[in-house]
């Protein structure tokens, strides 16, 4: 006999795993960017490109983990 | 579909499910024959914007630009300084038309996202950042090989390293450089469009759908709808940060294909 039992698409507890990393690295980034430019704002124009670069690759993890949320998601039911 | 589909709504298929992203076709109407969609449809519109934009912007060129010339001019500068001078040097120059196109494609391909009749884009589709990527991959590839022979390998695989590290640093670059970049490329403006696409879905179709169901939730699908419009502004963001990432990587990865070998 069963005791407990949890149903629904594991794919959903995947994708908030998932989501974790990438929350703590975007948060990185841009303290790194605020504080860099509370050191030296003469230097924001030139470390901004570096900001967007790094947001970008460091969310295309959590996009994957709504991705292939999708990708492997079970069958119907 | 999951578990709670069925609790809210008959008519509303809520919640939206890969299956919303395969549009049926224009021509035949209505069947699903795949092949003139929406989709194509605002593929063909994009190329003929930038192609009638760009050709008439510079049909008279003056010494001091008119204003439509002036803000062709500004795209096209924007990318040649900001991007493709910054990311590569001098040599640069050379990429900026090809960066500029990429930009201004990827540009108006994502903002069919958020246009209202339209709203969905393209690159939401994982086969148009597929061949985008592929484009971008080749070139860089191939300037590499151009400008260094097979010292190419060399200066791409091999990095300043001590010796007895490299059997292990040589496959992770690479996998990094070869494997990794098209394929992160194409992942990331593909999965950035469909996450947007889908949480517009979300919060539309729910709205619809607490209207249709019990009275108490109604209300709630005000809050949902002010959420889509937000989430909007959102998408707008990252539409044109998607597009400047794409070009800016690209000239990344060409710049890292002309560094001088050691």
């Amino acid at each position: 006999m069963t005791l407990a039992e949890v149903v629904g698409s594991t794919a959903a507890i995947g994708y908030g795993l998932a989501a974790i990393g990438p929350g703590v690295g975007v948060g990185l980034v841009f303290a790194a960017y605020i504080q860099s430019t509370a050191r030296q704002p003469e230097a924001a124009r030139i470390t901004q490109p570096f900001l967007w670069i790094g947001f970008a690759v460091v969310e295309v993890l959590a996009l994957l983990g709504i991705v292939f949320g999708f990708v492997w998601a079970n069958p119907a039911g | 579909m999951t578990g709670p589909t069925t609790v809210l709504a008959a008519d509303v298929p809520f919640p939206p499910t890969v299956e919303d992203f395969y549009l049926p076709s224009i021509a035949p109407w209505g069947e699903h024959s795949y092949w003139f969609t929406k989709i194509t449809l605002l593929l063909w519109v994009s190329i003929a914007i930038l192609i009638i934009y760009f050709l008439v912007s510079y049909r008279k060129p003056q010494l001091v630009p008119s204003k439509k010339q002036w803000l062709a001019e500004s795209l096209y500068g924007f990318v040649r300084n900001s991007i493709a001078v910054d990311m590569i040097g001098r040599e640069g120059v050379r990429f900026a038309p090809y960066l500029t196109t990429l930009f201004s494609f990827i540009l108006v391909m994502n903002l069919w996202g958020i246009v209202p009749l339209a709203q969905i884009s393209p690159n939401s589709h994982i086969a148009f950042p597929i061949i985008l990527a592929l484009i971008s991959y080749v070139l860089f590839i191939y300037v590499g090989f151009r400008k260094h022979g097979v010292r190419y390998l060399k200066v791409a695989l091999v990095p300043p390293a001590p010796w007895f590290i490299l059997p292990l640093l040589i496959p992770i670059e690479f996998f990094s450089n070869f494997i990794v970049r098209p394929f992160s490329l194409a992942i990331r403006l593909f999965a950035n469009m469909f996450a947007g696409h889908m949480l517009l879905l979300v919060f539309t179709l729910g709205g619809f759908a607490m209207i249709n169901s019990n009275v108490w939730l109604a209300p709630v699908s005000l809050l949902s709808w002010a959420m889509t419009i937000a989430l909007t502004f959102l998408d707008a963001a990252i539409i044109v940060l998607q597009a400047y990432i794409f070009t800016v990587l690209t000239a990344s990865y060409i710049q890292g294909s002309l560094v001088e070998g050691h």
